[in-house]
């Protein structure tokens, strides 16, 4: 028997979504149940019988079945989804309306409306994106702890707590509801943060979590799959993600080791993904609005369009960092608008830029701070000054390759 | 608004599972229809073909119903309508004309209480 590493993990959300459906969102942890009922049954199917031709079909199939019988079983408003009770109840309509349900479009419909119930306004967005990790991307507990750094019972505590604030919703978020733009922001900053968290995650074992990067495009893509719920705001976002998401196999060299984004080889970047980012961010150029995805999508957009670093244009990504500063100021934007501008005006431009950053002791736990002045001061010429500002970025390292990474270039200083 | 039953006599259970769902999506569109447009009490239940008949003093017990095929009951739905010819024009978008079925429409009867005497 073989599936794909993340094969239930796929299937858990869509089948979870299309069950509380059904059930309702106060039976959440019904739906759960059948889910994880069906994938025993499937394993335990599967062990004997070998792989069904479509495992996902089987899947939904055998998860359907289960619904239905809990449903004949009650016959009580008590596992229906209250507008779908009344055709529950009759024998006439049940089983059309399960099957319905179960259909392609519904299924992406449910999963979609679970994004954006998960992302509550009462919660957090680290519990929304907790929420949307474990109820429609299938992590456990522990998975969740690992990527945001944090304890088990902390965030078991957190999904807990989440979960009964979700339940207390008669139903699934209406897409047709008057709250849908501004229920849709929370849900674009938390696909955002889960793309970053990802693309440069704090994680003390991988600078790279492939997987969430991979989550944040799935469901993004369920979003824009959809004409009618599209907005400017998303294909920008959805421009961002694949832009940066071709550079991913260049991060890590083939021992895991992260790269300067100055030495990767562009040649390995993901062609396609790139072509889809900029077909998309040209989607994005329509209403009044320019979003922060807009501007990170166009920088993005930069970098992929120059064939070699030399070529890139930095004039311009430096005004458009001016304009990120200026409607989404943070002193990591205003740190890389200084790399920008070392670019362009030579090292010591920069190191300027940096002094004057706002908020600079923010920074004061971000190792690519002190990383960032010591590769300024390198090219300057200033080893000893180079060593220690690395040395200082060496003891904030949150992961092995953050350290191998600063390691080499702490002997490059002393090589020097 | 008066409460009507309709008994479906008539309905042919289809032969294959791919008939059924086409049948089973009819009902549906029609009985759902019915009900948005708050006229369903209850969507009742379809029944099977097959049953027994218990009868008369003696409590017989028979193999029932042994009526011809297209008078069998198949089902019945409680609906709610102005009048009889209203209830008589919700039931002519009935999927059971297509199986040369009829609908029986039939209002329910109030048990009055007694006098006190």
């Amino acid at each position: 028997m073989d599936i794909e590493e993340h094969f239930f993990r796929h299937e858990f959300g869509r089948i979870v979504a299309t069950l509380t459906g059904l059930f309702g969102v106060r039976n959440l942890a019904l739906a759960e149940d059948v889910t994880q009922d069906a994938f025993c049954r499937a394993m335990e199917t599967w062990k004997l019988r070998g792989l069904p031709k479509n495992p996902s079909a089987w899947l939904m199939a055998t998860a359907r079945n289960r619904a239905l019988d809990i449903l004949r079983r009650e016959r009580t408003a008590r596992v229906s989804e209250p507008e779908l009770a009344r055709f529950l109840e009759s024998e006439w309509t049940l089983a059309p309306t399960v099957e319905e349900a179960f259909s392609a479009y519904a299924v992406n419909d449910s999963q979609l409306r679970m994004m954006f119930s998960c992302c509550h306004p009462h919660l957090s967005e680290e519990a929304q994106i907790a929420l949307i990790l474990h109820i429609l991307c299938g992590f456990n507990v522990k998975e969740i702890a690992q990527a945001f750094v944090s304890s088990h019972a902390a965030i078991e505590k957190r999904i807990t707590r989440a979960k009964k604030i979700l339940a207390e919703s008669t139903k699934l978020f209406d897409l047709a509801d008057a709250d849908f733009s501004s229920r849709l922001s929370s849900v674009l900053q938390a696909l955002y943060l889960l793309f970053n968290e990802g693309y440069h995650g704090s994680s003390p074992e991988a600078a790279v979590r492939m997987e969430l990067c991979q989550e944040a495009i799935r469901l993004m893509n369920l979003l824009i799959e959809q004409p009618a719920l599209v907005t400017p705001q998303s294909y920008a976002l959805a421009a961002l993600m694949c832009l940066n998401a071709a550079r991913l196999p260049t991060r890590l060299d083939g021992s895991g080791n992260l790269v300067s984004f100055f030495e990767q080889d562009r040649s390995l970047w993901d062609h396609t993904l790139i072509a889809e980012g900029q077909a998309l961010l040209n989607l994005s150029a329509s209403g009044t609005e320019v979003t922060k995805y807009h501007i990170e999508a166009a920088i993005a957009s930069m970098h992929t369009s120059a064939a070699r670093s030399e070529d890139t244009d930095w004039k311009q990504i430096v005004s458009l960092y001016d304009m990120l500063m200026a409607i989404h100021p943070s002193p990591v934007i205003a740190l890389n608008r200084a790399i920008a501008i070392a670019q362009l005006d030579g090292p010591e431009r920069g190191l300027q830029e940096i002094r004057v950053i706002h908020d600079l002791h923010r920074l004061s736990s971000y190792p690519f701070y002190p990383a960032t002045l010591g590769e300024l001061e390198l090219r300057r010429g200033n080893y000893p000054v180079a060593k220690a500002h690395f040395s200082t970025a060496l003891s904030l390292a949150r992961n092995p390759m953050e350290r191998n990474f600063l390691q080499r270039l702490i002997d490059t200083c002393k090589e020097s | 608004m008066t409460e009507f039953v309709y008994l479906y006599r008539g309905y042919e259970l289809p032969a294959s599972p791919e008939e059924m769902q086409k049948k089973t999506a009819k009902w549906m569109t029609w009985l759902k229809d019915l009900s948005d447009k708050g006229h369903v009490k209850s969507l009742g239940e379809p029944l099977q073909p097959g049953g027994k008949v218990v009868k008369g003093t003696k409590k017989q017990v028979i193999d029932g119903p042994y009526a011809e095929a297209k008078d069998v009951v198949g089902g019945y739905s409680i609906i709610l309508a102005r009048d009889i010819e209203q209830a008589v024009a919700f039931s002519l978008g009935c999927p059971i004309f297509e199986d040369s079925g009829s609908v029986e429409i039939r209002p329910i009867a109030q048990m009055e209480l007694g006098n006190g005497y």
